[in-house]
């Protein structure tokens, strides 16, 4: 494993191969999605073919996906690893702590979220979980939104899903949940009058000026996204659409973006998680 | 007890002068007349007196946090700016299709033309939206002058 500066440097050098890069708006460079899928779990999906954002991104960005050493999401994993067996908070604890070693304990977890949770009485999100056992267990302040812990915890634990089928259940005390979060996700907001269908579910695989609409999937979040040069949790890409649309965006981590994230996870059932995905 | 009754007095006074000052378009748009010609929603009367320009319409049309109309359509006329999106149809020749009346309904409001499902945003409308972000709020994406010049270059796509 290259260290840290050397995949700084690698990840750099691929960001700048991608800048230069022609944009695609001639037919070779077309990203050629189709026949990258998977057939729809449910006969209630939209799509005849469930794709991942991956294949709807240029073939320089599936490449530095592809690649552990290139892909900068990684730097975020090492975080995640050195957090969970830091011991933090009142209790004295770390993750590990309760959890022992995550490639055991929380294979496939993730994959699974956002989850029914029957103390709250509602479901909870990734981000959510990793805070209830902060304040909880650890006795530790919980990690704020888009914190750079909390969003490196949570792509080390969805990278420990990595290649497993998403695997959310929308079912039991999950439906009205689901109902409200597809309400969302067909409700158009803003000065732009548009839904996250208008864009994702009519259109993809169209430009929308110099970005080719994707499915609107979840399985690669947290990505890192090459015009932030970061680490993007799910909620804040949600926010950026809304913002888009000129819209007020809901919170991070309200009911209403929980919902919404258990109605996309729905979209994507059986996708592998690629968390951290790469994209523009 | 008795100032808050004073101030829901005071609020609910403004609220009728607005709705009043609001007639006959809402949000202080200027008011224009839909009417059906040729079996479709039509808008015969520009908005405004001045007539419309077809070059500044251009950049308004280009223009990505104005008309943004490249964002989803094509027109190889202006094949010069990168970008052109694919959600939309190709403008060219949109003037043999439709006339300046049904074109400035489609940009005011397009749903009036097509279908309720249309993506396509309404430009001169600032009813029935949800969640807009306060800055937008009350305000139409393009002015009525704007709209006007888009529909005098949208003219010139034969």
């Amino acid at each position: 494993m290259p260290s840290v500066p050397l995949r700084v440097a690698l990840a750099a050098a691929a960001i700048l191969v991608c800048a230069a890069a022609p944009h695609a708006q001639d037919a070779s460079e077309r990203p050629a999605w189709q026949g990258h899928g998977i057939k729809p779990q449910s006969p209630d999906s939209p799509f005849e073919e469930v794709v991942s954002g991956l294949y709807f991104r240029s073939k320089e960005t599936q490449a530095m996906q592809a690649d552990d050493f290139n892909n900068p999401g990684f730097l975020a994993v090492e975080q995640g690893q050195e957090l969970w067996s830091k011991a933090d908070g009142a209790a004295g604890k770390s993750c590990a702590s309760c959890h022992n070693e995550a490639a055991t304990s929380m294979k496939g977890v993730a994959a699974a979220y956002p989850k029914w949770n029957e103390r709250l009485g509602k479901p909870v999100n990734l981000e959510q979980r990793i805070n209830l056992c902060r304040s909880g267990a650890l006795k530790a302040e919980p990690w704020a939104f888009g914190t750079p812990e909390l969003t490196a915890m949570t792509t080390y634990l969805r990278n420990q899903s990595s290649g497993m089928p998403g695997a959310v259940t929308v079912d039991g005390p999950m439906t009205p949940w689901f109902e409200r979060g597809k309400a969302l996700y067909y409700q158009r907001n803003g000065q732009l009058d548009l839904a996250c269908a208008s864009c994702h579910q009519s259109n993809h695989g169209k430009y929308l000026r110099a970005d080719f609409l994707s499915q609107g999937q979840s399985n690669g979040f947290p990505v890192y996204r090459l015009r932030d040069q970061r680490l993007v949790p799910l909620h804040e890409r949600m926010e950026g659409c809304m913002q888009d649309v000129r819209a007020t965006p809901y919170a991070p981590l309200s009911d209403e973006f929980v919902a919404l994230e258990t109605y996309v996870a729905w979209r994507g059932l059986g996708l592998p998680v690629e968390t951290p995905a790469v994209r523009n | 007890m008795r100032r808050q009754i004073h101030a829901f007095a005071i609020a609910g006074a403004c609220a009728l002068a607005t709705a009043a000052g609001a007639e006959p378009a809402p949000g202080g748009l200027a008011p224009f007349k839909i009417v059906a010609l040729d079996g479709t929603d039509a808008i015969p009367d520009p908005l405004t007196d001045k007539p419309g320009d077809a070059a500044a319409g251009a950049k308004v049309v280009v223009n990505r946090r104005q008309g943004n109309c490249l964002g989803c359509h094509q027109i190889s006329s202006l094949k010069s700016e990168s970008f052109h999106g694919e959600v939309g149809p190709s403008l060219d020749g949109v003037a043999s299709r439709w006339d300046a009346a049904h074109l400035r309904m489609i940009v005011v409001n397009p749903k009036h033309v097509f279908s309720e499902a249309t993506v396509m945003p309404a430009f001169y409308r600032v009813d029935g939206l949800s969640r807009v972000r306060a800055e937008f709020q009350g305000k139409p994406i393009l002015t009525a002058q704007q709209v006007e010049d888009v529909v005098a270059y949208l003219t010139t796509l034969k």
